[in-house]
């Protein structure tokens, strides 16, 4: 046994992480951490106090196991909700299963689903874990570059100018293609797929019998009026595709880690054997929670006062203010039509960042360590996710509260630390 | 099955005694540092992939007292969703196509499947009942040392321990953990020790690490939970303690299936392990305390039990107690199915007598149907549940035994 590594094989070339590396260097120097996504704002005051009622409460059921595949309550909400999201009757028992984070669901999904052999279609840019959990089920992961087309003349580039091309995606799938993923909207890029990019992509679903996994957790914030189409509605779609959802981007809790998958059940029951051998139970108190939460947006659906309208438009003005403070600055930000993440162009920066000899370290990369001991860490994804395309020059920047402005809550507003990086001798900040 | 009986059981008419669920309430200062952690915003939000730092810390002081070693908060310990998180992290990072995990019947039934889908072979091996007699004890049931000896081999990776043991109650003794010892150093063995009961032992009884025997750390993953630790199986946080160098695979398991663990959970956890830690040398601390209280309940149900014509075997540990149900000689021929008799009598017992408990036959492997089919686990952390009972005991008894082993239950 000596000569065997003692890990399993299912481990090689998945143990490399990029939050865990970057998590670490920000805390090492203390940066404003503007690369992983959570918010720095907190949870609204109607969850809050749902969560402090709930405690006080004499329910100590509240602290024991609840049922397995999602909390009565929450289970039944969802169904309510995203069926009349889907236009179809949901059964809460066999068609929602809640899950530890969008996180779990993506991994159950991969699990259940794909196996030794099989491919799966991942659009780059990508959330980061997608590769990796393809991978430790046995799969292969096969790459589809969204590409940018040029912007009319003076303006900024969009994120909905970055697309797919069909005859590109269509020689993609193959009769090993078991699954595509598709996020959207889009993290890093904030992209918010059309409805015709989405027949798209399900037209060659149906005809290759692929399965759609559609991590939709940022699907409340969309900006400029766009709607968020769900893949799961559309023609042949609902059958093959598991829609995820997250409590952590919805009602921005992202340490509750509630996520929650909805299907059909011939492909939930899989997700069910996955998940009762793997965790079985979520913690309950969350749940129970945001199942208020859900109850209160559900009667407010539609309304000025409900959250789901009032954080996108709060999130809009920070994105356009953050937009303005990049240009400020030099980059090119890429204008996002939905979540709160925003790419921007660095390509000016090549000569302010030390060059590094013989080094194979990205560009991407070396200038987020440089902007991480400097004061502000933003992700350097972008050289990692953007696999196969040659694109080191952009860099994923987060949209937060504290870019500018007064924040709900009343906070003091932090100094745009985005300005800090004004050539030298033109700081704007008193950073 | 489990999914099977706690369907049933859902079934608020029916008593259940079945699930490993307190019904007492967590400590008030448990519940109290949640109420106070909520208000705290940046704890709402992500939290160190791999544990919150003020948890690892408080896990790493309580157990660096309890094993005797520096344990590193940061390479040492992995944070999971409960204890079965830690088991599936810990089977999935060290366990592959080509191992095999010898389990110990009866088994926390996911062991078994656990390990089937890491790919590996399951290869048991029971406990076996040296006592058949009226005074049986959790201590009566061992394991054979040649037996067990037999069942390491070459493709060993690991065995899965289970102290105090779900669902007999047994508490390994020293002797009993350097046998299993011995042979995991002879044969370059893991060990996977579920330990999530570790304060839930009895008079007279200690709970021993098999991680601190020599030659064990280095080998050896041990398992704890926050639910059976502070009666909060609904806030599902686990742990697992080991060296660095086993740790690190559960870590990267970890990152690629859920990445981080709820943070106001664990914040109020790392809480509560402080005032217990502070209090380590008082019989107050929680850790002793709630092991005296549920000492009281076991007692209490192991008379019940007998009353009605049942043989309790007392456990040294956990709060689960398994009972020999043949001597009732109930009629079944009405339960449906090829099932084993305990799984009848158990559907029976729901259906008629609205009780729930679990059928013994479901923690053990194909081959040892026989041998455990007439016991059926019934859980003890129960407040309300044995009152219930207590009430249904006043009633005068009727002539026919069937009938008063029906009165108690009511």
């Amino acid at each position: 046994k000596m000569s065997r590594p003692v890990q399993a094989r299912r481990l090689e070339g998945v143990d490399k992480n990029i939050w865990v590396e970057f998590v670490k260097l920000a805390a090492t120097y203390s940066t404003v951490n503007l690369g992983q996504g959570f918010p720095d704002f907190p949870p609204p005051d109607f969850l809050k106090e749902a969560f402090t009622r709930a405690l006080s409460g004499e329910k100590h059921m509240l602290h024991q196991y609840t049922r397995a595949f999602g909390h009565p309550p929450l289970v039944k909400i969802l169904a309510q909700l995203f069926g009349k999201l889907l236009g179809r009757e949901l059964d809460p028992m066999t068609n929602v299963m809640v899950t530890v984070g969008a996180y779990q669901a993506l991994f159950c999904c991969f699990q259940a689903f794909v196996d030794e052999g099989d491919e799966v279609i991942i659009i780059e840019p990508f959330f980061d874990c997608y590769e990796p959990m393809v991978k430790m089920a046995g799969g292969t992961p096969v790459f589809i570059p969204l590409r940018p087309k040029a912007p009319k003349d003076g303006k900024l580039m969009s994120s909905a100018d970055w697309q797919l091309d069909p005859a590109e995606l269509a020689s993609k799938f193959s009769e090993r293609t078991k699954a595509i993923v598709l996020n959207s909207p889009n993290n890093p890029l904030g992209k918010v797929f059309s409805r015709e990019e989405l027949e798209l992509i399900a037209d060659l679903c149906v005809k290759h019998d692929a399965l759609c996994i559609s991590d939709e957790v940022y699907e409340w914030l969309v900006y400029d009026g766009k709607e968020h189409v769900r893949i799961a509605s559309l023609r042949g779609m609902w059958d093959r595709t598991v829609s995820i959802g997250s409590a952590g981007k919805t009602f921005s809790v992202t340490g509750w880690k509630v996520g929650w998958t909805v299907g059909p059940n011939r492909l939930l029951q899989h997700l069910r054997t996955m998940h009762q051998n793997s965790v079985y139970h979520c913690a309950t108190a969350a749940q129970e929670v945001v199942a208020q939460g859900f109850q209160r947006e559900f009667e407010r659906y539609g309304k000025p006062d409900s959250y789901f309208v009032q954080l996108p438009k709060e999130m809009q003005q920070k994105r356009d203010q953050l937009v303005q403070s990049l240009v400020a600055v030099g980059m090119k930000p890429i204008i996002p039509e939905g979540t709160y993440f925003l790419v921007a162009d660095i390509s000016e920066f090549k000569s302010d960042v030390p060059d590094v000899p013989n080094s194979d370290e990205p560009y991407d990369s070396r200038f987020a360590k440089w902007m991480v001991k400097n004061k502000v860490n933003a992700s350097a994804l972008f050289h990692r996710i953007y696999h196969g395309v040659f694109v080191p020059s952009r860099l994923a920047v987060l949209i937060r509260a504290s870019s500018g402005g007064n924040t709900t809550s009343g906070q003091r507003p932090h100094p745009d630390p985005v300005l800090v990086w004004k050539k030298p001798g033109h700081c704007l900040s008193p950073w | 099955f489990r999914v099977e009986f706690t369907k049933v059981a859902a079934d608020p008419s029916i008593v259940n005694l079945g699930q490993g669920l307190p019904d007492i309430s967590p400590p008030s200062y448990v519940k109290e540092e949640l109420a106070n952690v909520a208000a705290v915003d940046r704890l709402n939000q992500y939290t160190r992939g791999f544990g919150h730092p003020s948890l690892v810390k408080a896990l790493s002081q309580v157990y660096e007292r309890v094993c005797g070693r520096k344990i590193d908060p940061l390479t040492d310990i992995l944070v999971t969703v409960g204890g079965y998180g830690s088991l599936f992290s810990t089977i999935q990072a060290l366990i592959e196509e080509g191992d095999e995990v010898i389990i110990i019947e009866p088994f926390y039934d996911c062991y078994e499947p656990m390990v089937k889908m890491a790919g590996a072979k399951p290869v048991f091996i029971p406990l076996r009942n040296k006592n058949d007699g009226n005074c049986a004890s959790s201590a009566d049931w061992v394991l054979d040392p040649g037996e067990l000896a037999k069942k390491f081999n070459s493709k060993t990776k690991a065995i899965i321990l289970n102290t105090p043991h779900n669902p007999i109650g047994k508490v390994f003794t020293r002797e009993e953990l350097q046998v299993i010892a011995d042979l995991c150093i002879k044969h370059d063995t893991l060990c996977i020790s579920d330990e999530v009961y570790e304060w839930l032992v009895y008079k007279g009884k200690k709970h021993i690490k098999i991680a601190t025997l020599p030659g064990m750390w280095e080998r050896t993953i041990t398992i704890g939970s926050a639910g059976k630790t502070y009666s909060v199986t609904g806030w599902k946080l686990g742990w697992s303690i080991g060296p660095q160098n086993l740790i690190k695979h559960l870590q990267v398991v970890h990152q690629n299936t859920l990445y981080t663990c709820p943070t106001p959970l664990q914040e109020a956890l790392a809480r509560a392990f402080w005032i217990d830690y502070k209090r380590m040398d008082d019989p107050d601390c929680y850790f002793y305390s709630l092991s005296r209280e549920l000492e009281s309940k076991r007692d209490r149900m192991a008379q019940l039990l007998r009353e009605v014509g049942l043989k309790p075997v007392i456990p040294d540990g956990g709060y689960f107690m398994i009972a020999d149900v043949s001597t009732l000689n109930v009629d079944l021929s009405d339960v449906d199915g090829n099932q084993p008799y305990d799984y009848k009598f158990v559907k029976w017992m729901i259906k008629s007598k609205k009780l729930s408990a679990i059928p013994l036959s479901a923690f053990c492997g194909p081959e040892t149907k026989g041998q455990f089919e007439k016991y059926i686990r019934f859980c003890f952390i129960k407040v309300n549940v044995l009152e219930t009972i207590n009430m249904g005991s006043m009633v005068k008894k009727g002539s026919c035994q069937k009938t008063t082993w029906w009165l108690v239950f009511f």
